[in-house]
Protein backbone atom coordinates (compact mmCIF):
# COMPACT_ATOMS: atom_id res chain seq x y z
CA UNK A 1 0.00 0.00 0.00
CA UNK A 2 2.59 2.32 1.13
CA UNK A 3 4.81 1.39 -2.14
CA UNK A 4 1.79 2.26 -4.43
CA UNK A 5 1.22 5.65 -2.80
CA UNK A 6 4.45 6.36 -2.95
CA UNK A 7 4.84 5.97 -6.22
CA UNK A 8 1.76 7.76 -7.21
CA UNK A 9 3.32 10.80 -5.39
CA UNK A 10 6.64 10.58 -7.12
CA UNK A 11 5.26 10.43 -10.84
CA UNK A 12 3.46 13.50 -9.49
CA UNK A 13 5.79 15.45 -8.00
CA UNK A 14 8.26 14.40 -11.03
CA UNK A 15 5.51 15.41 -13.68
CA UNK A 16 4.89 18.55 -11.93
CA UNK A 17 8.37 19.73 -12.14
CA UNK A 18 8.77 18.75 -15.64
CA UNK A 19 5.51 20.86 -15.85
CA UNK A 20 7.42 24.08 -14.57
CA UNK A 21 10.42 23.63 -16.59
CA UNK A 22 8.87 22.39 -19.95
CA UNK A 23 5.67 24.59 -20.75
CA UNK A 24 5.80 27.30 -22.65
CA UNK A 25 3.05 29.12 -20.71
CA UNK A 26 3.56 30.72 -17.35
CA UNK A 27 0.20 30.02 -15.64
CA UNK A 28 0.53 26.42 -16.26
CA UNK A 29 3.79 26.46 -15.14
CA UNK A 30 2.37 27.64 -11.67
CA UNK A 31 -0.42 25.51 -11.83
CA UNK A 32 2.24 22.50 -12.48
CA UNK A 33 3.94 24.05 -9.66
CA UNK A 34 0.89 23.29 -7.42
CA UNK A 35 0.61 19.78 -8.13
CA UNK A 36 4.09 19.26 -7.11
CA UNK A 37 4.19 20.74 -3.91
CA UNK A 38 1.09 19.09 -3.35
CA UNK A 39 2.43 15.67 -4.10
CA UNK A 40 5.13 16.56 -1.74
CA UNK A 41 2.93 17.52 1.09
CA UNK A 42 1.66 13.54 0.49
CA UNK A 43 5.54 12.35 0.70
CA UNK A 44 5.53 13.98 3.81
CA UNK A 45 2.60 12.04 5.17
CA UNK A 46 4.34 8.68 3.60
CA UNK A 47 7.11 9.51 5.83
CA UNK A 48 5.17 10.28 8.83
CA UNK A 49 5.74 13.92 8.91
CA UNK A 50 2.05 14.85 9.23
CA UNK A 51 2.87 18.19 11.04
CA UNK A 52 5.34 19.11 7.78
CA UNK A 53 2.59 18.21 5.48
CA UNK A 54 0.31 20.73 6.48
CA UNK A 55 2.71 23.29 7.03
CA UNK A 56 3.97 22.36 3.31
CA UNK A 57 0.06 22.73 1.96
CA UNK A 58 -0.35 26.04 3.82
CA UNK A 59 2.71 27.59 2.95
CA UNK A 60 3.42 26.38 -0.31
CA UNK A 61 -0.26 25.37 -1.51
CA UNK A 62 -1.38 28.39 -0.19
CA UNK A 63 0.75 31.91 0.19
CA UNK A 64 3.69 30.73 -2.59
CA UNK A 65 1.35 30.01 -5.52
CA UNK A 66 -1.01 33.02 -5.02
CA UNK A 67 2.39 34.88 -4.46
CA UNK A 68 3.64 33.60 -7.81
CA UNK A 69 0.26 34.15 -9.42
CA UNK A 70 0.73 38.22 -8.29
CA UNK A 71 3.97 38.52 -9.92
CA UNK A 72 2.81 36.57 -13.01
CA UNK A 73 -0.62 38.83 -13.68
CA UNK A 74 1.20 41.93 -12.38
CA UNK A 75 4.05 41.85 -15.22
CA UNK A 76 1.52 41.08 -17.67
CA UNK A 77 0.68 37.67 -17.98
CA UNK A 78 -0.85 38.13 -21.32
CA UNK A 79 2.86 38.64 -23.04
CA UNK A 80 3.96 35.04 -21.56
CA UNK A 81 2.34 32.25 -23.66
CA UNK A 82 5.25 32.99 -25.86
CA UNK A 83 7.91 32.55 -23.56
CA UNK A 84 11.31 30.20 -24.43
CA UNK A 85 14.23 29.07 -23.25
CA UNK A 86 17.57 30.36 -23.55
CA UNK A 87 19.92 28.70 -25.73
CA UNK A 88 22.09 27.17 -23.22
CA UNK A 89 19.40 24.82 -22.36
CA UNK A 90 21.48 21.77 -23.88
CA UNK A 91 23.87 22.86 -21.47
CA UNK A 92 21.67 23.07 -18.59
CA UNK A 93 20.46 19.93 -19.37
CA UNK A 94 23.69 18.78 -18.61
CA UNK A 95 24.30 20.11 -15.68
CA UNK A 96 20.78 18.30 -14.15
CA UNK A 97 21.95 15.01 -15.92
CA UNK A 98 25.92 15.80 -14.52
CA UNK A 99 24.39 16.51 -10.83
CA UNK A 100 22.17 13.44 -11.14
CA UNK A 101 24.52 11.55 -11.67
CA UNK A 102 26.85 12.66 -8.73
CA UNK A 103 23.67 12.03 -6.36
CA UNK A 104 22.19 8.68 -6.87
CA UNK A 105 25.94 6.69 -7.22
CA UNK A 106 26.80 8.64 -3.91
CA UNK A 107 22.92 7.33 -2.65
CA UNK A 108 23.69 4.22 -3.89
CA UNK A 109 27.45 3.85 -1.87
CA UNK A 110 26.27 5.49 1.33
CA UNK A 111 23.04 3.68 1.53
CA UNK A 112 21.38 2.09 4.78
CA UNK A 113 19.70 -1.14 4.91
CA UNK A 114 16.49 -2.25 6.67
CA UNK A 115 15.38 1.35 7.77
CA UNK A 116 11.64 2.37 9.01
CA UNK A 117 9.58 5.39 8.86
CA UNK A 118 9.24 6.38 12.24
CA UNK A 119 6.78 8.80 13.37
CA UNK A 120 7.72 11.73 15.75
CA UNK A 121 5.37 12.85 18.55
CA UNK A 122 3.78 16.39 18.12
CA UNK A 123 5.41 17.07 21.48
CA UNK A 124 8.79 16.12 21.05
CA UNK A 125 8.77 18.59 18.00
CA UNK A 126 7.69 21.08 19.89
CA UNK A 127 10.05 20.60 22.59
CA UNK A 128 12.88 20.37 20.27
CA UNK A 129 11.89 23.44 18.29
CA UNK A 130 11.27 25.75 20.92
CA UNK A 131 14.52 24.38 23.64
CA UNK A 132 17.46 22.91 21.42
CA UNK A 133 16.37 25.50 18.22
CA UNK A 134 15.20 28.70 20.08
CA UNK A 135 17.74 30.95 19.01
CA UNK A 136 17.28 29.51 14.71
CA UNK A 137 13.73 30.17 15.64
CA UNK A 138 13.96 33.90 16.81
CA UNK A 139 16.28 34.43 13.86
CA UNK A 140 14.43 33.02 11.59
CA UNK A 141 11.08 34.95 12.59
CA UNK A 142 13.78 38.03 12.37
CA UNK A 143 14.84 37.20 9.02
CA UNK A 144 10.78 37.12 7.81
CA UNK A 145 10.45 40.58 9.07
CA UNK A 146 13.74 41.68 7.79
CA UNK A 147 12.46 39.93 4.70
CA UNK A 148 9.23 41.67 4.55
CA UNK A 149 9.62 45.56 5.27
CA UNK A 150 12.66 45.27 2.84
CA UNK A 151 9.74 43.72 0.17
CA UNK A 152 7.57 46.97 0.99
CA UNK A 153 10.48 49.16 0.55
CA UNK A 154 11.59 47.44 -2.85
CA UNK A 155 7.85 47.35 -4.57
CA UNK A 156 6.91 50.50 -3.09
CA UNK A 157 6.05 53.38 -5.59
CA UNK A 158 6.52 56.44 -3.27
CA UNK A 159 7.30 60.24 -4.77
CA UNK A 160 10.46 60.07 -2.53
CA UNK A 161 12.09 57.07 -3.97
CA UNK A 162 15.75 57.37 -5.34
CA UNK B 1 7.95 -0.43 3.69
CA UNK B 2 9.72 2.08 1.49
CA UNK B 3 13.18 2.07 1.69
CA UNK B 4 15.29 5.39 2.38
CA UNK B 5 17.02 4.91 -0.82
CA UNK B 6 13.88 5.83 -3.28
CA UNK B 7 12.75 8.73 -1.14
CA UNK B 8 16.80 10.18 -2.15
CA UNK B 9 15.98 9.11 -5.64
CA UNK B 10 12.89 11.61 -6.03
CA UNK B 11 14.91 14.11 -4.01
CA UNK B 12 17.61 13.85 -6.90
CA UNK B 13 15.28 13.50 -9.67
CA UNK B 14 13.46 16.88 -8.24
CA UNK B 15 16.31 18.67 -7.65
CA UNK B 16 17.60 17.81 -11.29
CA UNK B 17 14.85 19.23 -12.80
CA UNK B 18 14.62 22.41 -11.07
CA UNK B 19 18.33 22.85 -11.24
CA UNK B 20 17.82 22.54 -15.33
CA UNK B 21 14.89 24.79 -14.93
CA UNK B 22 16.86 27.66 -13.10
CA UNK B 23 19.41 27.39 -15.92
CA UNK B 24 17.32 26.96 -19.27
CA UNK B 25 14.68 29.50 -18.04
CA UNK B 26 14.33 33.18 -18.79
CA UNK B 27 11.72 34.37 -17.29
CA UNK B 28 12.92 35.41 -13.40
CA UNK B 29 9.16 34.26 -12.56
CA UNK B 30 9.74 30.37 -13.60
CA UNK B 31 13.52 30.57 -12.15
CA UNK B 32 11.63 31.39 -8.66
CA UNK B 33 9.54 28.60 -9.35
CA UNK B 34 12.47 26.29 -10.37
CA UNK B 35 14.34 27.05 -6.99
CA UNK B 36 10.90 26.46 -5.22
CA UNK B 37 11.96 22.48 -6.71
CA UNK B 38 15.28 22.36 -5.56
CA UNK B 39 14.68 23.51 -1.76
CA UNK B 40 11.66 20.49 -1.76
CA UNK B 41 13.78 18.24 -2.75
CA UNK B 42 16.42 18.99 -0.56
CA UNK B 43 13.51 19.04 2.44
CA UNK B 44 11.74 15.78 0.99
CA UNK B 45 15.85 14.22 1.51
CA UNK B 46 15.76 15.98 4.93
CA UNK B 47 12.82 14.78 6.14
CA UNK B 48 13.22 10.75 4.71
CA UNK B 49 16.47 11.13 6.23
CA UNK B 50 14.57 12.52 9.98
CA UNK B 51 12.06 9.87 9.88
CA UNK B 52 14.09 6.68 8.71
CA UNK B 53 17.19 7.48 10.62
CA UNK B 54 16.46 8.33 13.69
CA UNK B 55 17.74 7.53 16.73
CA UNK B 56 21.24 6.34 14.63
CA UNK B 57 24.63 8.41 14.75
CA UNK B 58 23.91 12.14 14.99
CA UNK B 59 20.55 11.79 13.76
CA UNK B 60 18.87 12.46 16.69
CA UNK B 61 14.90 14.10 18.01
CA UNK B 62 13.65 14.42 14.52
CA UNK B 63 16.22 17.61 13.70
CA UNK B 64 15.45 16.96 10.13
CA UNK B 65 12.53 18.11 10.02
CA UNK B 66 13.16 21.03 12.22
CA UNK B 67 15.44 22.00 9.38
CA UNK B 68 12.95 21.85 7.06
CA UNK B 69 10.64 23.97 9.13
CA UNK B 70 13.24 26.48 8.86
CA UNK B 71 14.07 26.14 5.11
CA UNK B 72 10.08 26.41 4.55
CA UNK B 73 10.27 29.64 6.50
CA UNK B 74 12.88 30.87 4.13
CA UNK B 75 11.25 30.02 1.17
CA UNK B 76 8.73 32.29 2.33
CA UNK B 77 10.76 34.88 3.33
CA UNK B 78 12.28 34.37 -0.45
CA UNK B 79 9.46 34.41 -2.39
CA UNK B 80 8.17 37.69 -0.93
CA UNK B 81 11.03 39.54 -1.71
CA UNK B 82 11.93 37.92 -5.19
CA UNK B 83 8.23 39.33 -6.06
CA UNK B 84 9.36 42.69 -5.21
CA UNK B 85 12.70 42.85 -6.86
CA UNK B 86 10.51 41.42 -9.65
CA UNK B 87 7.76 43.93 -10.24
CA UNK B 88 10.63 46.43 -9.37
CA UNK B 89 12.65 45.00 -12.49
CA UNK B 90 9.34 45.06 -14.42
CA UNK B 91 8.63 48.69 -13.41
CA UNK B 92 11.99 49.83 -14.60
CA UNK B 93 12.88 47.72 -17.52
CA UNK B 94 9.53 46.40 -18.62
CA UNK B 95 10.76 42.88 -18.82
CA UNK B 96 11.51 39.90 -16.75
CA UNK B 97 13.52 38.05 -19.27
CA UNK B 98 16.86 37.31 -17.45
CA UNK B 99 18.69 37.80 -20.70
CA UNK B 100 17.93 41.54 -21.08
CA UNK B 101 18.97 42.62 -17.50
CA UNK B 102 22.26 42.71 -18.42
CA UNK B 103 23.57 46.23 -17.16
CA UNK B 104 26.12 45.07 -14.49
CA UNK B 105 27.09 42.07 -17.03
CA UNK B 106 31.11 42.96 -18.00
Amino acid sequence: MSWFLFILLAVLTLGGGLGVVLTRNVVHAALALLLSLIAVAGVYLVLFAEFLALVQVLIYGGAVIIVLLFAIMLTRGSEYPRISDNRQWPLAALAAMGVLGVLIPSFLINSVDNTKAQSPAFTDLANSLFTRWAIPFEIASLVLLVALIGAIIIARTGRDEG
Amino acid sequence: MVSLFYFQLLSAGLFAIGLYGVLARRSAVLIVMSIELMLNAVNINLIAAASHLEGRGSFVRFDGQIIAIFIITIAAAEVGLALAIILRMYRNRSTVNVDEIDIMKW
